[in-house]
């Protein structure tokens, strides 16, 4: 089986954490560069003479498996011995392109110049063992890390072929294997990583131990903009283990031996804030400015047709107004970064989903270039976004080590997390909806009030129905309340999903029709769409009654290249909350990579977004977030899962992404079925607070 | 500084630290075993377990000075070569996305099977009580199944 090849720094770490001394001739190949006898055509991949195949990722690991998703791209045209292939982790290079690892994009992204890579180096590889026996090269085939002359029978390992391979033009068009020809893409290939993640061995952001290194905790103020006006550091400095009290910009950070005198170094310190403009906001006057905003003009995101005379004409019209709260990310591991500055150059251990801006913005506080600064990215127990746009958690490490002068971690505590995070955008919406006389949609209004923020966080999936509905009118209003915002697991169609699919359910029943028979009609000349939504609807036994004291629900989404249906079976508990027994996933990525990892990612989003649409609100009180930690900011547990049951809907379409694509339909699925249930809308997350 | 002698993955090991140092920092900074994580710090979502006298226990919470002369056994002693029936089974199962928490979830299942051999779904549920962010229940609840009557 392919395996992670343990890379230099995890290697450093391991040394310092059993006390050996330090290797310093141990490295692995940088890209771009070779080593004696190798052969590397380009960043992404060498073959090693004992025909060990090394394979480079360039994008981050955060559970959603791109460690193994995207070798498999390359070993496949390269028509590896899987078995034979290591994979390391790249750091922040140009080389690999943009490394920001977000959207669900990253195959997608990848798969034109991964499939290159891999198929250059295999015919290259060809051409050597051509040359080597002096034959054409179209009379010789690559299998499984050997070259084969098939009428004389010879055959040459790739580790025999590396130093020819290396004198040969890079081929500028390779041809790509056809679907039919896959061996490895398409099958369950095991994770990497999985062995060292059972063992405690996969080393995290926190986990990074480098010679000399403190730990810091980081006291900020607890309202959005506040800074700090003065502190008395005298109990903190006191503290077992503490070392130093030093200010940076966002706060004041309190350096110790460990991390946990760091964290008691800075509850014992007493702070004084200038709390600024955002201390008056709470959840309450947030929604009531979201209100009275509404009623403003606002910016017409996108209009089709004359959505006021269709409603006006219209046989049947509904309105609604739909609310999303804000949203912390709760990584499982809390925001850390680790940092060294020294002699003009910076070296960063950084769990992120964007190691080349940490790069950019490190090099631009230290007033150095981007060469000056290496970011190694480590695994990340999570991220979600949370480690995607933002870089606090690394600028603080950045800057602290500075002015330090030693190597720190920076480790945000839980509270931290939750209370001086960034946060997926809370939206009220205002929508109008007209049915003609057959209950067709004829016209779809939808004001959407939010904070200031990129289009794809707040309107993106309210602003592009995969329904035909001829008058159409987005309209946003912007209304910031100082939160701070981020990209959240699926972005704007995390809390859209919920609003758009919830709206399209209200429809149907307004019209008379099946929830699942409405949004056939409605997509009918889709048929990627139909046929997830078909699939979903026949293994749920949607045309059957569901079990006694169970209902269903359904909702419909495309996020970007895929196409999803989810079918929720719930029940109604005591106390009005549902219990979420089962959902079936219907899912076309295109090209399935790796089936397994397609499962998991449904699997994931489901609970992502379930654990959001029962329990996730971050509530404002005095400019501060009111939830603490997991006692107040709840999770789904394992008694709660549901049984997640996984479509795949194959197709030969390039893959589309599957970190994000399954999670818009789950909130509209579950609250559609409480419908079902209870003949009362849920049209405000989360549903414990709807009742 | 007060000392003390702990044994860890049955090896004998003296830190000075302060009493109420909760073992998981003692484990991850002063003895460097990293396997172990910090999820919350309160006890909520079991990132930090390990085995204290066999028992499941939320290090985050435990001061060192409790601990005693318990064997403590972390995530790094379950095996140290990932062949416990509960890692062969996380493997099979393919359980771990981000895997941050699977130490954690690895120890809770070993303990529960070496308790329970054969666990109800009812056990798994009031047992398995640590968070997962990235939605791994599914294939945990399987994979404690598939680890059963091998603990």
């Amino acid at each position: 089986m392919a395996r992670v090849t343990q890379t230099r720094r995890e290697f450093l770490q391991t040394s310092a954490a059993i006390g050996t001394s330090l290797v310093i001739g141990f490295h692995l190949p940088a890209a771009g560069r070779r080593r004696a006898g190798s052969f590397k055509p380009n960043a992404w991949l060498e073959v090693q003479p004992d025909g060990a195949v090394n394979i480079w990722t360039g994008r981050s690991e955060m559970g959603q498996g791109v460690r193994t998703g995207m070798p498999m791209i390359v070993a496949e045209e390269l028509e590896a011995d899987w078995q034979a292939v290591h994979v390391i982790q790249a750091d922040a290079n140009p080389a690999y392109g943009d490394q920001m690892t977000v959207g669900s994009r990253s195959v997608q992204t990848g798969w034109d110049p991964l499939r290159h890579a891999g198929a250059a180096a295999r015919e290259m590889l060809i051409s050597a063992a051509a040359l080597t026996w002096g034959v054409p090269p179209t009379e010789c085939r690559a299998e499984k890390g050997v070259v084969r002359h098939a009428s004389s029978g010879r055959s040459l390992g790739y580790g025999q072929l590396t130093e020819r391979a290396a004198t040969l033009p890079v081929p500028a068009n390779p041809r790509l294997k056809s679907p039919a020809e896959y061996r490895i893409l398409g099958t369950r290939v095991p994770r990497v990583d999985t062995p060292a993640k059972v063992t405690g061995r996969a080393q995290y952001g926190i986990d990074v131990r480098v010679p000399g290194m403190v730990f810091a905790a980081v006291a900020r103020c607890p309202v959005f903009g506040g800074h700090v006006t003065s502190f008395d550091a005298t109990a903190a400095r006191a503290v077992p283990g503490v070392t130093a009290v030093q200010q940076i910009s966002r706060g004041v950070t309190v350096v110790a031996e460990n991390t946990w005198a760091a964290f008691q170094g800075k509850q014992a310190l007493r702070m004084e804030w200038d709390e600024g403009t955002n201390a008056r906001w709470s959840s309450q006057s947030i929604h009531d400015a979201f209100v009275a905003a509404a009623a403003r003009p606002g910016e017409a995101v996108r209009t089709t047709g004359d959505v006021a005379a269709a409603l006006g004409g219209a046989a049947h019209t509904l309105d609604a107004i739909y609310d999303a709260p804000y949203l912390a990310h709760a990584c499982m591991e809390p925001m850390n970064c680790t940092a060294q500055v020294t002699d003009g150059k910076a070296e960063i251990w950084a769990p992120t989903q964007n190691p080349q801006g940490i790069q950019r913005e490190a090099a631009r506080l230290l007033g150095l270039g981007p060469e000056a600064v290496t970011v190694h990215v480590t695994y990340m127990g999570g991220g979600f976004g949370r480690r995607g746009g933002p870089m606090d958690y690394a600028t603080e490490a950045v800057e602290l080590a500075q002015k330090l002068g030693k190597p720190v971690q920076v480790v945000w505590t839980r509270q931290d997390d939750i209370q001086n995070g960034v946060f997926r955008p809370a939206t009220y919406n205002v929508l109008r909806a007209g049915l003609d006389a057959t209950g067709r949609p004829v016209a779809w209004s939808h004001t959407l009030v939010g904070p200031d923020g990129p289009s794809f966080m707040i309107t993106r999936g309210a602003d592009e129905l995969i329904y035909a509905i001829p008058n159409f009118r987005l309209t946003r209003v912007k209304e910031d309340p100082g939160i701070p915002v981020a990209p959240w697991r699926g972005v704007g169609p995390s809390q859209n999903g919920f609003i758009v699919e919830s709206f399209v359910d209200e429809l149907a029943h307004a019209a008379g029709k099946d929830p699942y028979d409405f949004r056939r009609g409605l997509v009918s000349g889709q048929p990627r769409l139909l046929a997830v939504l078909d699939r979903a609807a026949e293994r749920a036994g949607w045309r059957s009654p569901p079990p006694a004291g169970r209902h269903r629900g359904i909702a419909l989404w495309q996020f970007g290249d895929t196409y999803v249906a989810e079918v929720a079976e719930i029940s109604v508990q005591q106390g009005g909350l549902p219990r979420v027994h089962r959902v079936v996933c219907a899912i076309d990525c295109g090209t399935v990579i790796n089936p397994d990892t397609v499962e998991a990612q449904c699997q994931s989003n489901i609970v992502y977004g379930l654990t959001a649409t029962l329990y996730g609100e971050i509530g404002i009180d005095r400019g501060r977030v009111v939830q603490s930690n997991f006692n107040n900011y709840p999770m789904l547990r394992l008694a709660q899962m549901p049984e997640v049951e996984v479509v795949l809907v194959r197709s030969d379409n390039p893959p589309g992404g599957i970190g994000e694509a399954a999670l818009p339909a789950i909130a509209p699925a579950v609250c559609n079925a409480m419908f079902a249930a209870t003949g009362t809308r849920i049209r405000r997350l989360p549903i414990v607070h709807a009742g | 500084m007060p000392e003390f002698t702990l044994s860890v993955n049955g090896q004998s090991r003296t830190v000075n630290v302060p009493g109420d140092m909760p073992l998981l920092w003692v484990l991850r900074d002063t003895l460097g075993f990293t396997g172990t994580k910090y999820g919350c710090g309160i006890a909520q979502c079991g990132a930090c377990t390990v085995h204290l006298g066999g028992a499941p226990t939320r290090s985050c919470v435990t001061p060192v000075a409790s601990v005693g002369t318990r064997p403590i056994t972390t995530i790094e002693g379950l095996s140290g070569d990932g062949s416990h029936p509960v890692q062969r089974a996380w493997i099979a199962e393919e359980v771990p996305q981000c895997g941050y928490c699977q130490s954690g979830q690895v120890m809770a299942a070993a303990a529960l099977l070496a308790a329970h051999p054969h666990p109800s779904d009812a056990d798994i549920d009031a047992a398995m009580t640590n968070i997962c962010r990235c939605g791994t229940y599914q294939r945990i609840r399987r994979a404690v199944h598939r680890a059963a009557g091998e603990v």
